[in-house]
């Protein structure tokens, strides 16, 4: 038996790449890291990952650069064929700049670079991305962003999990990660790649990488 | 080549934090009566070919601004 192949993205100015392809090991998948003037996801493609960092810069807006290289048509055909796509932080910013998902994550209200590690309420249970957890479970897992408050309409996307107690950054609703309509598109400003071991605490991120391939 | 003004600033109601942060600092300053500060950008395209502004309004849709959060406007200066 194969093992499923899941394309990791970069960008110029990706930074989580290598914890992300440690969590697609960790989840059993063989990552493959995918330039982003490639106009073709690797052979054998079953979904993709698009970590953190600061792509061009965070120029003009933060991943409005990003998702408008060769790289993001390929996935855009893969997330219309039903492929499941995981945008973390800077992903989650050029999924929504690329109309992947909707919405746009504006600076937090604080104007301050927040990095914490916060309790994630499931607010849908009904996606793959939480793996069963049940509706109101908490998942444990960190952040790190400047510009990661959530504006947009909620009744236009699943809203998969939100920040427990007081709201970090001024997303509407509270929000910390949304899916699309169908469910196999997935962004989040905290970073599951980042709760795989129990050593750093959590590992509460596993569910996300294990529904890359679920 | 015609050199196009594309001004993009956060939309009327739409939080602007950058703007809180500086009306703040101006009042902390002394400069009273400053009521509301929008901040936002101005982007200089040098465009040749047919049409510089109606260029520059694809390239506000596409790229330079976004619909959600920013409004735009195209000047052709010349």
């Amino acid at each position: 038996m194969s093992t499923a192949r899941v394309a990791v993205l970069r960008f110029p100015g990706t930074l989580d790449h290598e914890s992300a392809a440690r969590a697609v090991e960790g989840a059993g998948a063989e990552p493959v890291f995918t330039h982003h003037e490639d106009t073709a996801l690797p052979a054998g493609t079953v979904a993709v990952v698009i970590p953190g960092g600061f792509s061009y810069g965070d120029h003009l807006r933060p991943g409005a650069l990003a998702s408008r290289t060769p790289i993001m048509g390929a996935v855009k055909a893969h997330a219309a064929d039903g492929g499941k796509v995981l945008g973390i932080c800077n992903g989650f910013q050029i999924l929504c700049e690329s109309g992947l998902l909707p919405g746009v994550l504006r600076p937090n209200a604080s104007l301050s670079f927040i990095c914490r590690q916060a309790d994630l309420e499931v607010a849908d249970a009904g996606t793959s991305w939480t793996g069963g957890r049940a509706e109101g479970e908490t998942l444990s897992i960190p952040f790190k962003h400047h510009d990661g408050a959530w504006f947009g309409d909620p009744g236009s996307t699943r809203v998969v999990l939100r920040y427990r107690g007081e709201n970090p950054n001024g997303s509407i609703d509270k929000i910390a990660g949304i899916s699309n309509l169908a469910g196999n598109v997935m962004g989040l400003m905290p970073h599951p790649e980042e709760a795989q071991d129990p050593l750093l605490g959590s590992v509460d991120g596993r569910v996300l990488f294990a529904a890359l391939i679920a | 080549m015609t050199l196009v003004v594309v001004t993009v600033m956060p939309k009327k109601g739409v939080l602007d934090p950058q703007g809180q942060a500086v009306q703040g600092a101006l009042a902390h300053m002394g400069f009273a009566g400053v009521s509301d500060v929008r901040v936002g950008k101005r982007i200089e395209l040098e465009i040749g070919g047919d049409d510089p502004a109606g260029q520059a309004t694809r390239m506000c849709e596409d790229l330079l601004a976004n619909n959600l959060i920013e409004d735009y406007s195209v000047e052709v200066a010349g």
